[in-house]
């Protein structure tokens, strides 16, 4: 009876989180805020390493240990990855989270500075003009969530909406050029 | 560590302490039997409940009849629930079709859920039915929660009794526990829950087309129903399999921090009970603040383990296994509580955890979950070594040990000492055997130090009744899952047995008059002896086996060394 209870309140008061915080575009699903996707292709803001690679089903992380040899040379290929595909200086301090897979497999977040440091390779691959770039770096900025209350958590940004917004960006200036 | 993450400690602890007396008092009307705000709402409920399933709220039973009851009722729980996910493909609700679970993961899970455990050997998402996680899993997060309660108030009766071997009835207790404590702060917890993000519905799975193009399956469910009560009874078995780190469980920091403090929430709140039902507020605030003391000691030692570079990944910030959104404060603030208290979810990956780190949420399983604990288990697991801490500051002046004005004698301690060696022969045992076969060790995902604390880990979850993991183990095996389920029936009845026992042979004594002699047992020295014990008793016994593990490996990782 409990789940049934609870069932009817939440779809009653908070029907679109109760149903996953789902994204429409056009009548089709492409995902729910909550639950982070897989982005290889060069234009889209990357994800954090996830060892389910972004499937659900079921959900899950590495489990290796501090000392594990495979979570090292992990570590260093996606160091190295990151700086070659965003063209980076070698001594630039990378983020942690792009470089260790998270918990949930699912992370839906990076840290801002994470999103900063791929603007200039998103530009080259879709050739923004340096007005949307400026959009793009104003948007991670718009986007950029603080800790709740200003009390819990930590500063995050959401890749899959930050991503959404990119492809809007280079669509209306599209448009307008 | 900036100023936000200790002012995020500071608050979490002050809302814990707020809350204790407030929840506390509730607690202690609703467990007496006196008038309290939820009876208008309520307790037409609990007196169906009796009328419906025939108890005589009057009789009460002495500690054999008592301790029966409770094993009749976790027995019929766990034959249900074994068959329930045996023949789940022929039952409603659900709608990813999943098949029958195994003979063995369901024989793991079933005992798992009926003693408090909720060790994950399945994952939620790709094996369990909505049907077995809300009739079988839900329901035992409800009632084994609730038979902790039932334990530590017959042990509270056997204290306060002036010789009579009536500890209450068993029904009673359960339905009270269950009605007028879980259920209203699970629903509270829930719905706040899914305003944050939780899911819960009766939906199939969503299937979405990604940015990139690519399917992308969505689980969906009744989670923030289960989730709470989880939370709430210091069960810790995840809806999903990445448990409480997935987004869909733990969607914002905000419900992180209600999901860490319902951890907590009903252990802290009934050391207030437990004072003012044996009649001295002060006895349960001196309870509170032992554990406090040593929950504040493993999590600044953990905290400060987790935030030192390891030199393997250079001067990066050790994110392996962790959300972006918790950050590192945060998960280690919940590893602690998690396994301080018998709850077991978790947020952060603890086999990815800084070895030192690792080892505190290990010290904190072994020393048998009191400090705060599970429901009702931490109280009773403390009084045990309240009664050890007695018995050993008589002996030293030389007094007969009394607590609370009932002698402590050679019964007593017996059973204090069978209670608090079984978990232990449990882990050691079962660790070693598992070390040396090949059943135990083929099932290891890290090689070196880290695999024999992988395996450490697994027992004493399972003794403990904790249900946290060193997940990289995969212990859905017919090795892992039966060794594991026996540990957790010695972790639990092997406790609850010499309790009850205890409760039954303090009940029928005399209570002594307090005297200047009297030892007293709400001050200071009273709680920095009580430390000593835990830590001399429960602790060392692990000491070399810890050496093995998680302290070479900590040496080892300073001198960059992998496997």
């Amino acid at each position: 009876m409990y789940p049934l209870f609870v069932t009817g309140i939440a779809q009653l008061v908070f029907p679109a989180k109760a149903n996953g915080s789902l994204i429409l575009k056009d009548t089709k699903l492409i995902g729910s805020v909550l639950i982070g996707q897989q982005f290889d292709s060069a234009i889209y803001f990357s994800s954090r390493p996830s060892a389910i690679s972004y499937n659900p089903l079921p959900s899950g992380a590495s489990n290796s240990g501090p000392t594990n040899l495979k979570l090292k040379t992990a570590f260093y290929d996606r160091k190295s990855d990151f700086i070659r595909v965003n063209l980076l200086d070698s001594l630039t301090e990378i983020p942690a989270e792009m470089l260790f897979a998270s918990a949930s497999g699912l992370d839906p977040h990076i840290t801002p500075r994470a999103a900063l440091l791929q603007v200039e390779r998103i530009a080259a691959a879709r050739g923004l003009s340096s007005v949307q770039k400026d959009m793009v770096n104003k948007e991670i900025k718009k986007l950029t969530e603080k800790p709740q209350f200003s009390i819990f958590g930590e500063e995050r940004i959401n890749v899959l909406n930050l991503n959404i917004v990119l492809d809007k960006i280079s669509a209306t200036d599209h448009l307008q050029n | 560590m900036t100023t936000l993450d200790y002012i995020q400690i500071i608050v979490f602890f002050s809302v814990l302490t707020g809350l204790t007396p407030i929840l506390g008092n509730f607690m202690y009307k609703v467990f007496t039997g006196q008038k309290h705000f939820m009876l208008p709402v309520l307790g037409w409920l609990e007196k169906l409940t009796y009328r419906f399933s025939g108890i005589n709220t009057l009789k009460e039973s002495d500690w054999k009849s008592y301790t029966f009851s409770l094993l009749l009722f976790n027995f019929s729980g766990f034959v249900f629930l074994f068959l329930i996910q045996l023949f789940q493909s022929y039952l409603p609700l659900n709608p990813a079709n999943l098949p029958d679970v195994s003979w063995h993961s369901a024989f793991n899970t079933a005992v798992s859920f009926m003693t408090n455990t909720n060790w994950q050997g399945y994952a939620g998402e790709t094996t369990l039915s909505y049907f077995v996680q809300m009739i079988g899993l839900t329901v035992q997060n409800f009632v084994s929660a609730s038979t902790g309660l039932a334990v530590i108030l017959a042990l509270i009766r056997g204290l306060s009794n002036k010789s009579s071997e009536k500890l209450g009835n068993f029904w009673v207790d359960l339905t009270r526990s269950t009605l007028y404590v879980l259920l209203p702060l699970s629903i509270l917890l829930s719905v706040t829950l899914a305003g944050q993000g939780v899911v819960q519905n009766f939906k199939t799975y969503d299937t979405v087309q990604t940015l990139e193009g690519t399917e992308q399956i969505l689980p969906m469910g009744p989670a923030a129903s289960q989730i709470a009560v989880k939370q709430l009874g210091t069960n810790g078995g995840g809806f999903f399999n990445a448990n409480s780190s997935h987004p869909f469980e733990n969607p914002t920091p905000f419900s992180n921090f209600l999901e860490m403090l319902a951890i907590l929430l009903i252990p802290a709140a009934f050391t207030f009970t437990y004072g003012k039902m044996v009649g001295s507020v002060k006895q349960g605030w001196t309870i509170f603040t032992a554990m406090l003391i040593m929950l504040l000691a493993g999590l600044s030692i953990s905290l400060y383990a987790e935030y030192q570079a390891n030199p393997i990944f250079g001067n990066h910030a050790l994110m392996e296994g962790k959300e972006t959104r918790f950050g590192i404060t945060n998960s280690v603030l919940w590893a602690t509580s998690t396994t301080a208290a018998s709850n077991g979810s978790v947020n952060a990956m603890h086999d990815s955890l800084s070895p030192v780190s690792g080892m505190i949420a290990m010290i904190n399983i072994m020393l048998g979950e009191i400090i705060f604990g599970g429901v009702g288990a931490g109280m009773y697991g403390m009084i045990i070594f309240v009664i050890l801490t007695v018995f050993i500051a008589g002996l030293m002046v030389g007094r007969t040990p009394e607590y609370l004005g009932k002698k402590i004698q050679a019964f007593e301690v017996q059973m204090a000492i069978i209670a608090v060696l079984l978990p232990n022969l449990v882990i050691l045992v079962f660790s070693a055997w598992a070390s040396v076969t090949h059943q135990g060790l083929s099932s290891l995902n890290d090689t070196g130090p880290h695999g024999l604390s992988e395996i450490l880990y697994a027992y004493s979850s399972a003794a403990g009744n904790n249900g946290s993991a060193f997940a990289g183990l995969n212990a859905n095996t017919v090795f892992y899952n039966l060794t594991l389920g026996i540990g957790m029936l010695i972790g639990r009845f092997g406790v609850i047995i010499p309790v009850l026992a205890i409760a039954g042979s303090l009940g029928k004594k005399m209570i002594t008059p307090t005297s200047s002699g009297t030892f007293r047992t709400d001050n200071w020295l009273f709680i920095g002896l009580l430390i000593s014990v835990i830590l001399i008793v429960g602790g060392l016994t692990y000491f070399p086996a810890l050496s093995l593990g998680p302290v070479v490996e900590h040496i080892l990782m300073n001198q960059n060394i992998t496997f």
